[in-house]
């Protein structure tokens, strides 16, 4: 960014010469200093993957999750300010309870994330607020509608993915998505390679010690969104565990 | 006992007395539709039948009414007790449904509309007078009807029926009713409940109106004359 | 949260049958006292309730009555919350349904959370008797009994909540026509055997659905159990009775 500052940057009401809003991408800075968090969508369901950076070995293990529910049917992996993730978790509740109670029936993710959308546009366009420093992958499964995923930016913006990747490590995560046939695969053997594909783009030099956060929704959990149970957790672990030794193993003899 | 005691005047129509004032009653009832309506669900849509009159006491302020009202392309409800009431809720359920197929996109589900009736029906439980059927077809579940009785309650059923008429139906209906029948079977099934009503209920009669929901859209048929099924006393 | 999700009759329109602020009109007739629910209109009847050495029973019958017409014969009036708490009701049944979708988002609420609390049998119980209070106490009341039962910490719960915020806790609970008929049967079954198993806890309840069932004019010989242990909520449905009406045989004539 080689323009920051020249005083267009200290709003999000206000654009720069040359059309930009420097806040928003401020924001999209404090995304990426964040660990990283993905989300893929298989045949019968939706995988999220976080990599939650522990930055002191003080910390009690299991704090400060990044994967949330919203409903019964839908979560949310983020990653950026955690203060602010939780404010737009606030909000998305509020809109799956919302509807409801006026409609009878789980909300649609695609209604969800327009309102979500909305909220955090909202926050692009006046001086008085700052906008949210967050994206998050939201995933949702229902009967009919199959597996759905879609991803907010600070922006505002959103669209539907089948893999996707948020933080840090978003490039990388993203190249190793790519490798994956998940339209043909089931979220058993997904959860495996999601663990595998955080612990691949997990630095190890810069960043020590994380938590891996695994959640799943699909027909596996009868359509609800929840945390893995622990012996899949334990298994996907071990597999990406495995099979970086493995890669280290093959690159030690290559050379 | 009055009667018998005075030599008045008695007036052929029946007349409410408020004070020294006697008035016919279609001066002060309520316009209402005491009705017979009834739906029921087959294999890939609903049929939705009610009559045609519109009374107030005894007066029959309309003699075709149309109390089968479209919500959206996909979705009517049947509409008993107040006139104005149900006509009010069913056009403010109007608009919140096409608001929600703009905002989403897509036909609403019809356990949504039901939704909404309901919520209205609930919410104002002491101020309306409104027996509603809801009934349609949507992708997700097929052809569905949800009943909301005077109290703001809903529950869906695979037949119901509504209205002061349907009191006289009840026997018919449980004794006719199959689950699995066809779509003729149904739309003859209804006909006949409705015909039956309008012959033993006073506040039900005129023409027989059916319509058919399915994916297609709605198909409507009006009965008139001779053309209602007949029983015994006719033939 | 409840009263910012009702929908408005008219958004920005005037009350049914007013107008618009037509200037210097009387908008609303003020001379008449407000109305509220003056009778109730689909109703289910009594409601049973019984504590045994490991758990608790509940049962109600599946008949939603219109006045005397036994126009609904499909109607659920137990109310499964969670692995811990079930609710019967008697009464009104869209109050029913309003409370048990208030009840039922509040569960999601929770579970959203994922921190491992939830409702107890007590906290539900104490919550209801707040929402019945409070609702008498605004002269506008829900037309119901509810009878709570679950398990915690270690033991059955059974609470007993009525439209005008009565409450209690007892080993045997009956509401509505139940109370004159079934309660005394079952204080005595209890009083005679008070080590009930849950063989035994259901046959009482059994023969006090048909008592009812001979007796009660709003009843249905089809109902609905929740049996409640440490090891969780099971619903049974629908039970049917068997009835005996051999004595039918003995009578002739009225003398």
């Amino acid at each position: 960014m080689s323009s920051i500052g020249t005083g267009y940057d200290l709003s999000a009401s206000q654009f720069s010469p040359d059309g930009r809003v420097f806040q928003v991408e401020y924001a999209l800075k404090a995304v990426e200093n964040s660990g990283t968090a993905i989300g893929i969508r298989g045949k019968d369901g939706i995988v999220f993957g976080v990599e939650k950076l522990v930055t002191s070995k003080l910390y009690e293990t299991g704090a400060n999750k990044r994967i949330f529910n919203i409903d019964r049917h839908m979560g949310m992996a983020v990653a950026g300010l955690l203060a602010d993730a939780r404010q737009i978790v606030e909000t998305a509740r509020e809109e799956a309870s919302s509807y409801r109670s006026n409609y009878g029936s789980p909300i649609p993710l695609k209604h969800l994330t327009d309102k979500v959308s909305m909220y955090v546009h909202a926050h692009t366009l006046y001086s008085s607020v700052r906008p949210f420093g967050v994206s998050c992958l939201i995933g949702s499964y229902d009967a009919t509608d199959g597996p759905e995923m879609y991803v907010i930016d600070p922006s505002g913006v959103s669209f539907g993915y089948y893999g996707c990747a948020i933080g840090k490590a978003k490039q990388a995560a993203k190249t190793e998505i790519e490798k994956i046939k998940m339209k043909d695969m089931l979220c058993v053997d997904l959860v495996k390679e999601v663990a595998k594909i955080i612990y691949i783009v997990h630095d190890e030099v810069k960043d020590k010690n994380f938590e891996l956060e695994l959640s799943w929704v699909g027909e596996m959990t009868d359509g609800k969104h929840q945390l893995v149970p622990k012996n899949v957790f334990t298994d996907a672990e071990k597999y990406a565990k495995e099979s970086l030794e493995e890669s280290d193993d093959s690159d030690d003899e290559d050379l | 006992m009055a009667s018998i005691m005075t030599s008045n005047y008695q007036p052929a129509v029946s007349a409410v007395s408020t004070g020294t004032l006697s008035q016919p009653d279609w001066l002060t009832s309520e316009l209402s539709t005491g009705t017979t309506i009834a739906a029921v669900e087959f294999d890939g849509g609903v049929i939705i039948g009610a009559d045609s009159r519109t009374t107030s006491g005894a007066y029959i302020a309309n003699r075709v009414t149309d109390k089968l009202t479209k919500v959206t392309d996909y979705i009517y409800c049947c509409r008993s007790g107040s006139a104005a009431d149900t006509q009010a809720v069913a056009d403010i359920v109007n608009y919140h449904l096409n608001f929600y197929k703009m905002e989403m996109g897509e036909e609403p589900l019809v356990k949504t509309a039901a939704s909404v009736f309901r919520t209205l029906c609930y919410n104002n439980r002491d101020s309306l007078s409104a027996g509603i059927l809801v009934a349609g077809w949507d992708k997700r579940n097929g052809g569905q009807v949800y009943t909301i009785p005077l109290g703001g309650m809903w529950t869906r059923m695979p037949v119901a029926i509504g209205g002061s008429g349907s009191t006289y139906l009840y026997g018919y209906a449980d004794a006719n009713y199959k689950p699995g029948m066809t779509k003729d079977e149904c739309l003859k099934f209804i006909a006949n409940a409705i015909s039956l009503a309008i012959n033993r209920d006073g506040s039900s009669g005129g023409v027989i109106r059916l319509a058919c929901i399915t994916k297609d859209g709605v198909e409507r048929h009006v009965l008139t004359g001779d053309q209602l099924p007949k029983f015994y006393e006719d033939s | 949260m409840e009263a910012s999700l009702q929908m408005e009759f008219w958004r920005n329109g005037p009350q049914p049958g007013a107008l618009y602020n037509f200037p210097g009109s009387q908008i609303w007739n003020q001379n008449e006292p407000t109305k509220r629910t003056l009778y109730p209109s689909v109703t289910g009847t009594s409601v049973l309730g019984l504590k045994f050495n490991d758990g608790v029973v509940i049962a109600g019958d599946k008949l939603g009555s219109y006045g005397s017409m036994a126009r609904f014969r499909d109607l659920s009036r137990v109310l499964k919350v969670n692995d811990q708490v079930v609710v019967g009701a008697s009464g009104d049944y869209a109050d029913y349904q309003f409370l048990s979708e208030i009840i039922e988002q509040r569960v999601i609420e929770e579970e959203c959370l994922n921190d491992g609390f939830g409702y107890t049998p007590s906290s539900l119980f104490s919550w209801l008797t707040r929402v019945m209070y409070n609702r008498r106490s605004n002269i506008n009341p829900l037309w119901n009994t509810y009878v709570v039962a679950g398990w915690e910490n270690n033991a059955p719960f059974l609470g007993y909540v009525d439209k005008i915020g009565t409450a209690y806790q007892a080993p045997t609970i009956s509401s509505g026509y139940g109370a004159y008929i079934a309660q005394p049967l079952l204080r005595d079954a209890l009083e005679k055997k008070p080590n009930m198993n849950v063989k035994d806890a259901i046959e009482t309840i059994d023969r006090c659905m048909k008592v009812l069932y001979y007796r009660d004019a709003r009843s249905l010989n089809k109902y609905e159990l929740a049996i409640v242990t440490k090891d969780g909520v099971e619903i049974r449905s629908p039970v049917t009775s068997q009835p005996n009406w051999e004595i039918a045989h003995l009578i002739k004539g009225y003398e």
